[in-house]
């Protein structure tokens, strides 16, 4: 089985999920409605990347839209256990390509990185360009970088991010110094006890092993009760639901991707080309978002979610002024184990409660051995050193 | 027993930008066919995204301070979400919560008196493209040109209570902001939905609530009032029908509406703010920006040319164009007189487009060109009747005017002693002329006349020659 959806160059040292568009090349998100939908530009980040001079070795096979979190509700199975576990991150592993790129909207890239060993940083919302992302959850879901080291994440991160007048959400600095030497002895580092008493003891080891090697550096770990988790996570469902389905109502049959044969007039065209073109997670988040946007729902779900943001990026902010750094599992076990899906379905929820906080909020997060960095806005460079003294320090 | 009607309207009306809202695509009118002017932004391909076009903005602003409305320093756009094959994405983006203008008011004359209409709110938003319907085929088929064309939707308070109020408003409105460059206001470009109910007069509740969608004509407007109102009128009095809160749509050929959805059919559009486009700020310095640029109004330039001695009937058909004004302040500003310009503009270039099948709004003249003319022909270098040859030559040929002058030998040196010259060589080499004038015979004086023109061909000023011709025979 192969890791690709498509491969473009055997020698290329760069692999980019199949939710970013490269020109000419087939892009499904690894979707079965976007069969045969081959663009007509290639996105932002790919273009930097190839001006920097990496060459672009395939599309990394995707859960479909970006939205399985878990890898069980795959259309293309695609790595060697069976599993969608992050295509991209297995490809680092096994040093096939030097990094990757992939979008985090529910952090399902964190989660391939950290049961992968790989390291991966989705950075501050809005450093990155979305253009020629294919479009889930706008509001929370951003490029980011796989890489086997922290030097070689850093090295890619400078390329892809700075501003981009083609995305209205880019911001305005031209580019973005990552300084991985910061001096990290004295800083202050925070565990949110309620993601660690939900993660098995594995977890628990790997973040307190963690915890350990910082302490090598110099670093001050405590642990901290965040009691918006549930909220964050709630919220960041709705939303990324809502968007979700806004997003994807685009493909309809009329335009491009696929199109149902079996159909009489345009509302059977809809119906029979999404019924048939989605899979069964999509489907479900779709009616989910529809429901929270509708006229009955839209002020208790959709509105307040809105404000739940708010209140998360408050507390949260108070937090990153108290510390320096937060630390948490990125799941909740260690090993990947295959869900069958009646149990996957509920995991797919489960399970963003470790991701959900840095998309909601857009502070930028690090996976690196198997745990989570998140870190104030534009602070990458801090959670990166940290993540380096690490690394130096296992070695 | 007697019935009032209460109107209110939404008026979507498409902007004069050189792109659409959210691209860099040129607007449908520069189209020569379908799907001409597409990219994948507006064609709705997935990872494109939305960067706003800052003259909507600004346009839509400008637009509110006509109608005397507030203006929301903090706007948003939001998306609305229904499938339609013309709707690429599915979702048209448009404002919702903080719409860009808000309260505004405008006074409309009819022939019965002068009424104040309520502006509930002005907001911008992109258009949805096209459907063509095949015969041959029996197909429908998609023609994206028109869609994330700008537009902004003005929606008023229910404050008509007449056909004719209604339309003297969107006429109004026309002629606004085509004066103003806000909108070309052409055929399509102005779009209405009626609401529209009826109420035995002195009662205190509103009638039934009809809306009818989608009408561009104001002949067709007026019409479809005209019907509702009676067919509201019917089921009140004669029990017709059972009146329900519905959206119609009028059937120019059957002269009648038609019921399309009602209340419990109606659509949930599951708006929500889009997150792909950041909130506007609009601060003093920009509003100002904008203030400063504000178009004068048909009214205001009417009595700038009043005060410059140009006539009430020309003045109206100045103002009646916008191209016609920019052009004549331009030549004034040239140094010529307004009251020339004018009639050069009304006379002369409107003869040369009629002569060509076109009317004063297609009138396309550098004023550069247009002074030189007027210049020459002060100045006595060719003379009135030349001068038009000359204005003929550059409305239809965009020519040079000096050149095209020297080309046509127009441009002989006309000063008083060359013109001396001429008549006397005329006087000279006509003496069966001379003596049948001297002789009491008039009209030998335009045959003199004539040998003089036909030398100078057509240059200098015929009443100088004259005096001068006349001056000499009396002698």
């Amino acid at each position: 089985m192969s890791y690709y959806v498509t491969e473009i160059d055997t020698k290329g040292n760069i692999a980019v999920d199949d939710t970013l568009l490269v020109k000419d090349v087939l892009s499904t998100a690894g979707s079965h409605i976007l069969e045969g939908f081959a663009p007509l530009f290639s996105a932002e980040v790919v273009e930097r990347v190839q001006k920097a001079g990496y060459t672009v070795s395939g599309k990394a096979n995707v859960g479909e839209f970006g939205l399985d979190l878990v890898g069980e509700f795959s259309n293309k199975a695609a790595t060697k256990d069976g599993s969608l576990v992050g295509a991209a991150a297995q490809l680092v592993a096994e040093g096939s390509v030097k990094a990757a790129l992939g979008v985090d909207l529910n952090g399902a890239p964190r989660r391939a990185a950290a049961l992968s060993k790989v390291n991966f940083i989705k950075p501050t919302y809005g450093t990155v360009s979305r253009y020629g992302v294919i479009p889930c959850a706008c509001s929370g879901e951003q490029v980011g970088v796989y890489a086997a080291n922290i030097a070689d994440l850093k090295q890619v991160l400078s390329v892809i991010s700075g501003h981009d007048d083609k995305d209205g959400t880019s911001l305005q600095h031209d580019s973005y110094d990552y300084d991985t030497d910061l001096e990290v002895k004295g800083t202050k580092v925070c565990i949110i006890k309620e993601l660690l008493s939900s993660a098995d003891d594995s977890v628990k080891a790997s973040v307190s092993a963690y915890a350990e090697k910082l302490r090598k550096c110099g670093v001050v770990v405590e642990e901290v009760s965040f009691d918006m988790v549930n909220a964050a996570q709630t919220a960041w469902q709705i939303l990324m639901a809502a968007e979700t389905c806004n997003n994807l109502s685009r493909y309809d049959g009329v335009k491009f991707g696929y199109r149902t044969p079996n159909y009489n007039n345009i509302d059977e065209l809809y119906v029979n080309t999404r019924t048939e073109g989605l899979n069964f997670l999509t489907k479900a988040t779709i009616i989910y978002g529809s429901d929270v946007l509708s006229k009955g729902r839209y002020n208790d779900c959709y509105d307040k979610s809105l404000r739940v943001r708010r209140l998360v990026v408050e507390q949260i902010k108070k937090l990153l002024g108290d510390f320096d750094a937060i630390l948490t599992p990125v799941c909740s076990k260690a090993e990947y184990k295959p869900y069958d899906i009646a149990e996957a379905f509920t995991k797919v929820f489960d399970e963003s409660r470790y991701t959900a906080i840095a998309n909601l909020t857009g502070i930028p997060a690090l996976v690196s051995g198997g745990v989570q960095l998140m870190g104030s806005y534009f602070d990458e460079s801090l959670i990166l050193s940290l993540a380096k003294c690490v690394e130096r320090v296992s070695e | 027993m007697k019935y009032e009607v209460t109107i209110g309207l939404e008026t979507h009306v498409e902007l004069a930008t050189n792109s659409k809202i959210f691209c860099a695509c040129g607007g449908h009118s520069s189209a020569n066919e379908p799907n001409d002017c597409v990219c994948p932004a507006c064609s709705g391909m997935p990872g494109m995204l939305p960067v706003m076009n800052k003259s909507v903005v600004e346009l839509a602003v400008t637009a509110g301070l006509m109608l005397n409305c507030d203006i929301n320093r903090y706007t948003t756009f939001d998306k609305k979400n229904y499938y339609y094959p013309d709707l690429p994405c599915a979702y048209q983006i448009t404002q919702l919560f903080n719409p860009i203008c808000v309260n505004g008011k405008v006074q409309v004359k009819t022939n019965s008196g002068v009424s104040e209409i309520g502006i509930k709110q002005i907001h911008m938003e992109e258009d949805a493209g096209k459907l063509v319907h095949d015969e041959w085929t029996d197909t429908s088929l998609v023609d994206f040109n028109r869609t994330s064309v700008p537009l902004i939707e003005i929606v008023t308070h229910p404050d008509f209570h007449s056909a004719e109020e209604v339309v003297a408003y969107l006429e109004m409105l026309k002629s606004m902001f085509r004066f103003g460059n806000i909108s070309e206001c052409e055929e399509g470009a102005m779009r209405c939905d009626v609401n529209i109910s009826v109420r035995p007069e002195g009662a205190t509740e509103l009638g039934v609530r009809a809306e009818i969608k989608n009408m561009s004509s104001l002949a067709s407007i007026e019409r479809a009032i005209k019907y509702e109102t009676a067919r509201h009128i019917d089921a009140l009095e004669r029990n017709t029908e059972v009146l329900v809160q519905e959206t119609r749509r009028w059937d120019d050929t059957k002269g009648r509406t038609f019921a399309m959805r009602n209340k419990e059919t109606e659509a949930d559009y599951r708006y929500f703010p889009d997150p792909n486009l950041m909130p506007i700020v609009i601060d003093d310095e920009w509003l100002n920006e904008i203030k400063a640029k504000m178009p004068v109004s048909a009214e205001e330039k009417a009595k700038e040319y009043a005060d410059a001695g140009i006539s009430d009937k020309e003045i109206e058909m100045l103002t009646a164009e916008r191209n016609l004004c920019d052009i004549l302040d331009e030549v004034v500003a040239l140094g010529c007189s307004a009251k020339e310009v004018a009639a050069w503009i009304l006379t002369d270039c409107a003869g040369i487009l009629r002569k060509n099948a076109l009317l004063l709004s297609d009138l396309h003249i550098a004023p550069e060109k247009l002074a030189k003319i007027i210049k020459m022909v002060n100045d006595c270098k060719i003379n009135r009747g030349a001068g038009k040859r000359v204005l003929g030559a550059v409305i239809e040929n965009d020519v040079d005017p000096e050149k095209y002058c020297k080309d046509n030998g127009l441009d002989v040196q006309v000063d008083q002693g060359f013109i001396e010259g001429v008549v006397d060589r005329a006087i000279e080499n006509n003496p069966a002329a001379v003596s049948d004038y001297k002789g009491g015979k008039v009209k030998a004086f335009q045959a003199l006349l004539g040998a003089c023109m036909k030398e100078l061909r057509g240059a200098g000023d015929p009443t100088v020659i004259k005096a001068l011709l006349e001056q000499k025979l009396n002698k």
